[in-house]
């Protein structure tokens, strides 16, 4: 479903006009996937570019949209078309993922409404840092919102991400104020993030919040690790273990003390 | 017939049944249609199993781990196995409802030598016990066996094919299997009234001029009164008389079984499946639960005690059939629930019962258990199906939109996949060709790769430092139709030899005289020959020679499309060798007039097939095995295994009626968070699926340390099952190889 760069001709200012257009963007993959990312058995579409570096980011690969795919939204869309029936039978739908989807938000609210248009589920898989970037219109269109909420404590924040806290919280907000359908996700880090002020930090803010309706605390794992030595970057996670199951337990218990729906 | 008029068992047998045409001649369908019971409630009705059922049951479990070690827990090596040969046999008489064993004792194997003296011999040297010399002399000298038979008329193209390993696992040394008895039929109208029913028959072929195919059918018809006499006879030795009509639902299910014993006693086939007997039963135990004279516990002890026996059906074979059909399989396959023509669904209470002898029995892979999915079934069936999938991973699923469509609403599954109308249709099982070996021989000009020998008929081979996809494509299509063409007379010889000396003639008289009968043809290496395709037409491949000037490796620069990702591009490459292998096999003339038909299955002969193949375009190594099946190559599905599934639905079941085979694994945790969660996922993955045109899935869900743990301490895990291509089987009891290649597949940590 990518178009390949030769096949878009010399005619570069109409493949850049496009770009702006929402017309093409960069993808990096998809996949069919069931029980993550979201209820049922949904398409999964990685946007290529990201703003974060993430420590433990198990996708390395996504992080520039350069390296993507110039592909269609129409393309996009057919695929996400031939699915409609399995969508229908599994109750599942369409999840926008990255990268950070709101990289490319022209092409991301396109892909969305058309989605929408088509009678499926829309989803949003996001940290929420470009929240800025989503319109009113594309809110409007989607349907559920997974928020990566990385860390409650900015400093915290700043050294898992390389950014700003105050973005996503503002994100998540307007979610809220808008009543829409939002899971908060947290990875848990060994000795990055499961600090338990950490942990209460975001465990509060995800109560405060009108639309959560759950909670996925996601244990790290080094699946990602080659994907770095691939990338050639320096990975500094490389001997860190995943979370003990009592760790993982007593950071769940920390959302569920707040009336929430954990797992 | 005149069952009515004639019968007064009869009458007494049918009270309370709905009266219509099944009375006056054979026609169970009709029976179930006036009489079924349709439910569309939950399992929360099923009983446990009760502790006499625990008392007998746990007597077998305590013989498996001897049977495991020793490779077969006894054998009777002096008498040849007929129906009537082994006097009655019991796990504990005072202890069983249901009766009857293939030997005097449980797990005690018998030898079964109109197939081939030379398999019996060896399986008796291989498990140490003697081979009796005048039994020798009988099946060497006096008597024919089918295997002799076969290599009397074997032209030498098949015998270079069958050595060469293009063409395996042909039944030329073993019973062919694959054909279902209408065991049903002996509870329904006893054994009187099918012998009658078979005169009649009789009386029209003797109106007819003796040439040889009506005097096949007579010879054929006096072997089918005399088996059902047998079958008295047999039945009579544990005291039971199925002259007459069974009367009650304890009888309709001995009876039955009956029926299916003396199948197992007459032929070791390669499969030996059960049919569709669930819902049939259900006539019977819901006429007794609402006379009061069953209650549920014992309806369900009832087929608890049949599941017993249906489970320890075995066969003596040796260890090279073992490394084809590995696990030691029967394929004794029951078909369960479906729909009816009409819209109502065929799901009974009894549906709920048989899948409910995996929980009070625990998980074993015989019976095959296998539902007929289709996304109209009851609701509440379809949650309890994926339940019970997730907790013991016993379950396959075929299309009974597929097969309701083709063959009606009352078909079973032969083997694993083999769909045919009960009583009403045959097959000619023939094994596989391997496809992917087929397109090397292409390109080295018909010389095998790994051996240099010329096998296929002499052509240039490919020259240059490139293949061309449009040159290869073309050489590949003519060596397909010398391997069809060698293919299908390989298989005439078979089974021209299989009716002659080594006939069914039990099963067949549970059939109708007029049968249809299919010539079912298979193909392995479907994904690795389509891959290379797609690698020779969207990347560069450079052919690698050795000094034999032997193609025997193969350079890819550049990417390309892979079967099992839902992309046209390389999935319609294996829809085309589907449909051209299946249009080459069409034009040649079969044995009896038999429908061409395919398969694209392996069982677990993916990892034999791979060992006799050399490199491949696809990037394959020598030996490594195949996926089986229609399955995408291991570990290149990587948009999920939906859309790999997507992919196998993509092959059309109009060419390939044999059935099409996936296999999939996954954990638990990939099909949701909670256990409400992963039913409602792998429910709709199945709706989704057979909703796309796909036929066929096995359904693992298993952890990968699970199976790890279960290499090194097998004894911990005596009943884990887990299904390989169309059917089930005891993982410990895998060869250490077959092993490895289930957890090299594709473990799909998330769906």
């Amino acid at each position: 479903m990518s178009v390949a760069p030769t096949a878009m001709g010399a005619d570069r200012s109409i493949r850049l006009a496009r770009i702006r257009l929402g017309d093409l963007g960069s993808v990096h993959s998809w996949e069919l996937v069931t029980a993550v990312d979201g209820p049922g058995t949904r398409m999964t579409l990685f946007l290529s570019g990201c703003p974060l570096r993430c420590l433990y980011c198990h996708n390395p690969d996504t992080w520039r949209m350069r390296d993507g795919r110039l592909t269609s939204v129409e393309d996009v869309l057919a695929r996400v078309g031939r699915y409609r029936h399995v969508f229908a039978a599994t109750g599942g739908g369409l999840t926008v993922s990255g990268g950070e989807a709101l990289m490319q938000p022209t092409f991301l609210g396109r892909i969305l409404a058309g989605t929408k248009e088509l009678g499926v589920h829309t989803t949003l898989d996001t940290s929420g840092y470009l929240g800025a970037n989503a319109t009113d219109a594309m809110l409007e269109v989607t349907d559920l919102v997974l928020l990566d909420v990385k860390s409650g404590d900015p400093e915290t924040y700043r050294r898992v991400t390389g950014r700003d806290l105050a973005p996503t919280l503002r994100f998540g907000r307007r979610l809220s104020d808008r009543g829409i359908a939002t899971w908060i996700r947290f990875v848990l880090v060994p000795g990055l993030t499961d600090d338990p002020d950490n942990v209460s930090l975001v465990a509060d803010y995800a109560a405060s919040l009108a639309g959560v309706e759950r909670v996925e605390v996601l244990p790290f794992h080094q699946m990602g690790r080659e994907k770095w030595a691939r990338c050639a970057l320096a990975y500094d996670l490389a001997d860190t273990q995943p979370p003990t199951p009592e760790l993982t337990e007593r950071v769940r218990e920390q959302f569920r003390e707040r009336g929430l729906l954990v797992y | 017939m005149s069952i009515t008029t004639q019968d007064r068992a009869a009458h007494e047998a049918w009270h309370d049944f709905a009266a219509g045409p099944w009375q006056e001649r054979i026609d169970v369908r009709d029976f179930i249609q006036r009489n079924y019971t349709p439910y569309t409630g939950d399992g929360d009705f099923l009983a446990g199993p009760t502790e006499r059922t625990t008392r007998v049951w746990g007597r077998l479990l305590a013989m498996f781990p001897d049977e495991r070690e020793r490779g077969v827990y006894d054998v009777d090596a002096a008498t040849p196995s007929t129906i009537t040969s082994h006097g009655p046999g019991y796990i504990d008489r005072d202890d069983e409802i249901i009766v009857g064993l293939q030997t005097d004792a449980p797990l005690k194997r018998a030898i079964m030598p109109n197939g081939g003296w030379r398999m019996v011999e060896t399986a008796l040297q291989t498990y140490g016990y003697p081979v009796d010399p005048d039994l020798a002399r009988v099946f060497t000298q006096y008597r024919k066996t089918h295997n002799a038979g076969v290599f009397d008329v074997y032209p030498p193209a098949v015998r270079r094919a069958r050595s060469s390993h293009i063409i395996t696992g042909l039944p030329d040394a073993y019973g062919r299997g694959r054909i279902i008895g209408d065991y049903r039929r002996l509870a329904l109208y006893g054994v009187d009234a099918l012998i009658e029913d078979k005169r009649r028959e009789r009386a029209e072929l003797d109106e007819l001029p003796s040439v040889e195919d009506v005097i096949r059918c007579r010879e054929e018809n006096a072997e089918q009164i005399r088996a059902l006499e047998d079958l008295r006879t047999m039945s009579a030795s544990y005291g039971f008389d199925v002259s007459r009509p069974a009367r009650t639902a304890v009888e309709a299910v001995q009876w039955l079984y009956f029926a299916f014993l003396a199948a197992v006693k007459d032929q070791n086939g390669a499969a030996m499946s059960l049919g569709r007997t669930s819902t049939f039963l259900d006539v019977y135990l819901q006429r007794d639960l609402e006379a009061g004279v069953l209650d549920e516990t014992a309806a369900q002890e009832l087929i608890d005690d049949l599941v017993i026996k249906l489970r320890i059906v075995r066969f003596l074979r040796t260890p090279e059939y073992d490394a084809l059909f590995s696990g030691d399989p029967t394929w004794v396959t029951e078909s369960i629930g479906g729909m009816s023509t009409d819209g109502r669904t065929l799901v009974t209470r009894n549906s709920f019962r048989m899948l409910q002898t995996l929980y009070n029995l625990g998980p074993a892979p015989e019976p095959n258990l296998t539902v007929l999915w289709s996304p109209l079934l009851p609701e509440a069936f379809k949650r309890f199906c994926a339940k019970v999938s997730i907790d013991t991973s016993a379950i396959q699923y075929e299309s009974d939109e597929l097969i309701r469509g083709d063959l009606g609403d009352d078909a079973g599954i032969a083997c694993c996949v083999s769909a045919m109308a009960i009583g009403k249709q045959m097959q000619f099982f023939g094994a596989r060709v391997n496809i992917a070996k087929a397109l090397l021989y292409a390109i080295n000009g018909g010389r095998d790769e790994i051996t240099g020998q010329q096998v296929a008929p002499e052509t240039a081979p490919v020259t240059g430092d490139l293949l061309d996809y449009a040159d290869v494509r073309a050489r590949y299509d003519g060596l397909l139709d010398w391997l069809a063409e060698t293919y299908v007379d390989a298989l005439n010889c078979i089974h021209y030899m299989h009716d002659k000396y080594a006939y069914e003639r039990l099963e067949m008289a549970l059939h109708d005289r007029d049968v249809l009968r299919t010539m079912a043809c298979g193909i392995a290496g479907l994904s690795v020959a389509a891959d290379s395709l797609a690698a020779i037409r969207y990347a560069r491949v450079r052919p690698i020679r050795d000094e034999r000037g032997l193609v025997v490796d193969y350079e890819v620069t550049g990417d390309h499309p892979r079967y099992g990702n839902d992309d046209d591009l390389a999935d319609e490459i294996a829809v085309d060798l589907v449909r051209s292998f299946m249009a080459k096999i069409r034009g040649r003339a079969t044995y009896r007039d038999s429908v061409h038909t395919q398969s694209v299955l392996t069982i677990t002969s993916n990892v034999v097939y791979g060992k006799h193949t050399g490199n491949t375009p696809d990037g394959r190594r020598t030996g490594e095995p195949f996926a089986p099946g229609a399955n995408p190559m291991n570990g290149r599905d990587t948009h999920g295994m939906l859309a790999a599934a997507l992919s196998v639905a993509k092959l059309p079941y109009s060419e390939a009626r044999d059935g099409i085979s996936l296999t999939t694994t996954v954990v638990p945790s990939g099909l949701g968070r909670t256990a409400e969660e992963q039913v409602s996922n792998l429910r709709g993955l199945l709706d989704a699926y057979v909703g796309s045109g796909g036929f066929h899935l096995n359904v693992n869900v298993l952890n990968r340390e699970t199976l790890e743990d279960a290499m090194e301490h097998p004894e911990k895990y005596p009943q884990l099952t887990i299904r390989v291509s169309g059917y089930a089987v005891n993982f410990v009891r895998l060869t250490r190889e077959q092993q490895l290649d289930v957890l090299s597949r594709t473990f799909h940590g998330s769906l």
